[in-house]
């Protein structure tokens, strides 16, 4: 059975090829790591999957089913769930709040929402913070809080779009354990992510790209290791220079 | 809460008893033009202060209703009380279509397409004369001479309109309403099928706003397209009502209608007759005034902003902790 797999991905916008005939494939159960410089297409390829953007070509197939076409609402109910880079929180509603509405997707009641929604909270760390109003969470809550309400669909992969981005030390060793603990929970994870000591570790395999291209795949050490991703993040001199 | 529950009580029961006590029928019939903003409010507010989608065209609804009352006399013969059960539900057909076409748009760009939508409607009442009777309007002896039967009525819808927003918000479609408005791309996200739940919330605004639009025609007795589909009396003032009591408030477009309808009334009768006839033209200016007035310091309406407003007034006892 395939559990996630995006074969040969292609979207360009207008001239713009932004993700060029990439393929991979995430197995039910692991954190795949999606890596790339800035621009190289990591987020648009997340946009293709949960189809805020319609494909140029190429196929995503869900558990067995292909998910292209679908509405953005139908790919979550199908159990995809994603948070964003740029958060989005609910700015004036609680953070519960937040979370319930969320927790509607598989529930019909109030009551079984807010206890959905507390029980995500309680694994967020968030519990603390539940009658706040979401806006008033600084970066690393609003991040957690995206989390917790993509947690809160019951998703079977959850995409993260750099949860760590901007986070302190300290807080990414969290945000390391939390979605350590999310994939404990039963969650297979696909991650894109710029902090290597995080995708390092956390990662059991990891999928590079560079300009809208597949440049390596495999393990964390393969892919760190691999001459056309150093070159992609250091820079064609430092490959040569090594060679010295 | 429970406090709350005991004041609205109050304000029921005094409203219940008024028409008993106070016989003039000049001051009923303020009343019940109020209990028709406050569905129209409520409605207004519960797709763009609650949903966020502000409707510049709310006159579609209140018209398309107060027609569908005045046609079942004029060409079927029919008692216009039909319409107080079909107005809504024409209202809600008609609600159907405006959000296939508007919902496409986000925004401000919705505002617009219900803003042009309005007019539409009123050019087509003006000019299908053969079904409206155009510019003529259409006139109906009303079925009570005593106010009292129109009072509890209004009454009584105002009060199931406010009682069936409270619930919805309390429920999933609520939670819906306010995730699409905070974020319509975070709630697609959430699993929030936001076209749909958009629409839903347009079809229970369009339903209420249709039966106060019955509810007029059968009351007033006459109307004409540039009464009932009016962008400045109905659409503008259902934003005015929403906006100066509260949006996203329950109880804020019921606040909201008894400022404006009595500022409109001071305004209209010239200050009771105390001040010189022409200032009567003066309540554009002095509604615009008043619109910036709220969005400059109380952005979140009288009801919204109600703990500001003691506070002004009651220094003291807003203090206590």
């Amino acid at each position: 059975m395939t559990f996630f797999a995006v074969k040969n991905l292609t979207k360009s916008f207008g001239g713009l090829l932004a993700v060029n005939n990439v393929s991979f494939q995430v197995n039910e159960g692991e954190i795949f790591g999606l890596i790339g410089p800035n621009g190289s297409g990591k987020t648009t390829t997340f946009n293709c999957i949960n189809q805020f953007f319609p494909l140029t070509s190429g196929d995503i197939i869900f558990q067995d089913q292909s998910i292209k076409g679908m509405k953005t609402h139908q790919i979550c109910q199908l159990g995809i769930g994603r948070t964003f880079q740029v958060v989005k929180p609910l700015g004036r509603l609680s953070v519960l709040d937040n979370v319930t509405a969320s927790a509607f997707c598989r529930v019909n009641s109030i009551k079984e929402a807010r206890d959905v929604a507390e029980e995500v909270l309680e694994f967020t760390n968030l519990y603390g913070e539940k009658d706040k109003l979401a806006k008033s969470l600084p970066i690393g809550g609003r991040k957690r809080l995206e989390i917790a309400r993509a947690l809160a669909t019951r998703p079977k992969l959850l995409l993260l779009d750099e949860t760590a981005a901007g986070l302190t030390p300290t807080e990414v060793d969290e945000a390391i354990e939390l979605i350590k603990k999310i994939r404990d929970s039963g969650v297979s994870i696909l991650i894109i992510e710029h902090i290597m000591k995080l995708i390092m570790t956390i990662s059991d395999r990891i999928h590079a790209i560079n300009f809208g291209q597949t440049i390596a795949e495999g393990t964390p050490a393969e892919v760190a290791n691999n001459p056309a991703v150093i070159e992609a993040y250091l820079g064609e001199e430092y490959v040569k220079g090594q060679g010295h | 809460m429970k406090k709350g529950n005991l004041t609205v009580g109050i304000f029921a029961l005094l409203l219940l008893l008024f028409p008993l006590v106070v016989r003039s029928s000049y001051y009923q019939h303020l009343l019940i033009i109020i209990f028709i903003w406050v569905i129209i409010g409520s409605s207004w507010n519960l797709l763009a202060g609650y949903a966020g989608q502000v409707s510049f065209g709310h006159a579609i609804f209140f018209g398309v209703g107060a027609y569908t009352a005045g046609i079942l006399v004029t060409k079927l013969g029919v008692s216009a009380w039909w319409g107080m059960l079909l107005g809504g539900f024409i209202a809600m057909a008609v609600a159907l279509f405006v959000g296939w076409v508007c919902f496409r748009l986000r925004g401000p760009y919705f505002a617009l397409a219900t803003l042009a939508g309005g007019e539409i409607f009123r050019l087509i009442a003006i000019n299908w004369e053969s079904l409206t009777e155009g510019m003529v309007g259409i006139l109906i002896i009303p079925t009570f001479k005593s106010k009292l039967p129109y009072y509890y009525l209004s009454f009584g819808l105002a009060a199931a309109c406010i009682l069936a927003i409270h619930l919805i918000m309390r429920s999933k479609w609520g939670y819906y309403f306010v995730s699409i408005r905070e974020d319509q791309d975070a709630a697609e996200s959430m699993g929030i099928n936001t076209n749909r739940y958009k629409n839903i919330a347009l079809l229970v605004s369009a339903f209420f706003t249709g039966l106060a639009g019955a509810f007029y025609m059968n009351y007033m007795g006459f109307i004409d397209p540039d009464v009932v589909f009016s962008l400045h009396y109905i659409s503008i003032m259902a934003i005015l009502v929403g906006i100066v009591g509260g949006v996203a408030t329950i109880m804020g477009p019921a606040v909201g209608a008894v400022v404006m309808v009595g500022l409109q009334e001071t305004f209209r009768s010239s200050f009771f007759g105390l001040a010189p006839q022409w200032v009567s033209e003066g309540h554009a200016i002095v509604f615009g005034l008043l619109v910036i007035f709220v969005i400059m310091f109380m952005a979140n309406g009288i009801v919204g902003d109600w703990n500001k407003i003691s506070r002004l007034f009651w220094r003291r006892k807003a203090v206590r902790t």
